[in-house]
């Protein structure tokens, strides 16, 4: 069983408090997305689990054993970077090769051979096996870098943004293929993300970091509809939730010490207004293709929710607004919880 | 400002042509995306427009003069690569006045300019701070303030917000887009995202491999595209193919798909049977017990408000966006019903749509 465990880490670069306290556990054959924006302390997280980086305190224990101490090449792992690291010169059968030629790990000849055949059609690269690793695409060497990481079979993947530097279309098909790969090989994975579609897609569980803590874990849909605190529900979801203050809408029936409505398209029911009483005005629809975000005012206020495809309403139209279980935060930005 | 007419440019390397015989307009004004995946030949048509690359055939015209073959600095246009490039040593004030410094022009003058371009951007507060301190958000606003504050005839953009945060992406494409509605001035931006085009664009020029394949207003190209390749670039998930074989007869309105009939948009020409594709987005695919068309959920992928349901039929697999509260368990087997009026139909040989009332509607929007 390989499980990582992070128990109480805290990390400092100079004035730099780059992760306080932390605990986090990857489970055997979990797929775990930290997601935060730069500076978050992600890519320190898996620094530390790597070995590239020491804890100033806590310990990171790997399959059970306390590798705080241990160095990098000792602690079975293995790290996709953003950049495709591949070597130029090499064919792409010999970048999935070379892991396992390092003279430290004796893989017969024949065996490197079945792991690397494998290796490609998983990761849909075995038409090119003979190509020089130069004369790819970009989602090409993508592939054959993160069949580099698989060819070796460590404990635990570690990515940091592999996808970022794809183009769009490219990072979403490459998204469904690494979970798809994630699933056949039962690896676990620790994997670093600024993109939240990434997380949600991906993830078995998502933990939300921010300022070097981590505010909250938990599977996609837990995140999503329980947010622990505002910064979590304002990071996840596009358009982003409708902050609204307390008083802007009939909400009788939120609990007590509520500050803040918090209001995602699903907590709001949008009704064209009958002659007489309206919340709020249509501004414009913005139709982003796949997605169409209404834009209603409510007097010095935007609401921005996802729009059907066949909505009845049209800019300038006068809309009543009513709350449908929304989510509900204090003063200090925590979420309430609502007893129905 | 200007604008900009490509007529049959082409430009070729050794070896391979980037760009193929394309002609666009771009009108005085407008903001236009180039669109397309790596290798297209998008940043090509963009450096031929600004005279970083000469083309091999055709014609740039800019206010109806040609100037395919003057230097990049007798154009009058202002190239913004990734927008953090600063001069690190310079306060705020420098940075937006160079390249007016470097043109010559009195003190007085650059000082009045820069301060404009300042309020326009809302950083006239932070002119004499040096720019090594500032957050990201406003080191960008300097550096497309050092674009704006020469008056260019247009701006041509590569890429610009490639290297950021999606979060701290999405506020620039909304800053970008509400700067170009207060300045007016003619754009032309490269980029393989296709939400931050439909997001900031007028108009969008869909290329691939050096060909535009379509160019039209956002809601044209995702609405209506006029080829299967338009169609499967545009939208996350993108649009579902349901492959059919048949004739199709002028003013007809059915097709029939897995031996089931769809209404579809009225077919407006005769077809000699042949191979076809209804095609889907799936916003517009319902979950709908009483449909004869009928699939096996294969899985979901769960995104907060909807989610992807996948189903496989007997034709491949579709894909159906639905709200995230509908409970939908593997292995079902549920009936789709699809939005008849959105409906496209594409020849498979040729991947071009076929003529049918989905196009009518663009006239009257």
């Amino acid at each position: 069983m390989v499980e990582v465990i992070l128990r109480g880490i805290s990390k400092r670069f100079k004035d730099n408090q780059a992760l306080s306290n932390l605990d986090l556990v990857v489970a055997d054959g979990e797929f775990v997305v930290l997601l935060g924006p730069t500076g978050a302390g992600k890519t320190t997280t898996l620094r530390l689990v790597a070995g590239l980086e020491r804890p100033d305190s806590g310990t990171v224990t790997i399959g059970g054993h306390d590798a705080t101490a241990l160095p990098p090449a000792a602690r079975d792992v293995t790290f996709v970077f953003q950049q495709y690291s591949l070597y130029p010169h090499l064919s792409v059968y010999e970048n999935l090769a070379f892991p396992l030629r390092s003279p430290a790990r004796r893989v017969a000849a024949s065996e490197i051979d079945r792991r690397v055949r494998e290796t490609a059609k998983l990761v849909r690269i075995d038409h090119k096996l003979e190509n020089k690793a130069t004369r790819l695409s970009g989602g090409e060497m993508q592939r054959v870098a993160i069949g580099r990481a698989l060819v070796r079979q460590p404990s635990i993947y570690l990515m940091d943004e592999p996808l970022s530097s794809l183009d769009a279309k490219l990072r979403a098909e490459l998204r469904l293929e690494l979970k798809r790969i994630q699933r056949e090989l039962g690896a676990t994975v620790l994997y670093v993300t600024h993109d939240q579609i990434e997380a949600m897609t991906m993830a078995d569980r998502i933990g939300i970091l921010q300022g070097g803590e981590l505010i909250q874990i938990g599977t996609p849909r837990q995140v999503y509809t329980e947010p622990r605190n505002l910064h979590v529900a304002a990071r996840l979801g596009q358009p982003s939730i409708n902050l609204l203050p307390m008083g802007l809408l009939p909400d009788s029936g939120l609990p007590a010490g509520t500050k803040t409505v918090g209001a995602r398209t699903e907590h709001l029911r949008i009704e064209k207004s009958p002659n007489g009483a309206s919340d709020g005005v249509v501004d414009w629809i913005e139709h982003l293709g796949d997605q169409s975000h209404l834009h209603v005012s409510l007097g010095s206020h935007k609401v921005i929710t996802l729009s059907p495809p066949d909505t009845p309403l049209s800019s300038g139209d006068k809309v009543t607004i009513r709350y449908h279980n929304p989510l509900c935060f204090d003063s200090s930005g925590e979420r309430l919880a609502v007893h129905p | 400002m200007a604008e900009i007419r490509v007529e049959a440019l082409r430009k070729e390397f050794t070896g391979f042509v980037a760009v193929h015989n394309s002609s666009f307009t771009i009108a005085d004004g407008e903001f236009v995306c180039l669109l397309g995946p790596s290798g297209c030949g998008k940043t090509t048509t963009l450096r031929m427009i600004a005279g970083l690359e000469l083309p091999t055939d055709g014609q740039i015209l800019i206010d109806g003069e040609d100037v395919s073959m003057k230097r990049a600095r007798e154009r009058d246009i202002a190239f913004v690569f990734q927008l953090f490039a600063l001069y690190p040593h310079m306060n705020v004030r420098k940075n937006i006045g160079f390249p007016l410094l470097a043109q010559g022009m009195a003190r007085g003058d650059i000082r009045q300019r820069v301060e404009e371009v300042a309020r326009l951007l809302r950083i006239d507060h932070l002119l004499d701070r040096s720019v090594s301190g500032l957050a990201g958000g406003d080191r960008q606003r300097v550096a497309l303030g050092r674009a704006i504050v020469r008056r260019p005839k247009c701006f041509l953009m590569d890429e610009p917000l490639g290297t950021l945060d999606t979060e701290f992406r999405d506020l620039m494409v909304h800053e970008l887009r509400e700067l170009h509605n207060r300045i007016h001035a003619t754009t032309v931006y490269v980029t393989h995202d296709q939400l931050e085009a439909m997001s900031m664009a007028d108009k969008i020029a869909v290329m691939n491999h050096g060909i535009i394949e379509q160019f039209g207003t956002p809601r044209e190209i995702y609405d209506r595209p006029r080829s299967m390749y338009v169609a499967n670039f545009m939208g996350s998930p993108p649009m579902n193919f349901l492959p059919f074989h048949g004739g199709l007869a002028r003013g007809s309105r059915q097709v029939q798909v897995q031996g089931v009939d769809v209404a579809v948009p009225e077919v407006y020409d005769d077809h000699a049977p042949a191979d076809f594709a209804l095609g889907v987005r799936p916003e517009h695919v319902r979950l709908d017990d009483g449909s004869a068309l009928r699939g096996r959920v294969l899985g979901t992928e769960y995104l907060g408000t909807t989610q992807i349901v996948v189903v496989e039929t007997a034709d491949g697999v579709l894909k159906a966006r639905v709200p995230a509260d509908d409970r939908i368990d593997e292995g079902e087997i549920v009936g789709l019903s699809l939005s008849s009026s959105h409906l496209s139909v594409f020849e498979r040989g040729s991947g071009r749509a076929i003529e049918t009332a989905l196009f009518q509607e663009v006239g009257h929007g």
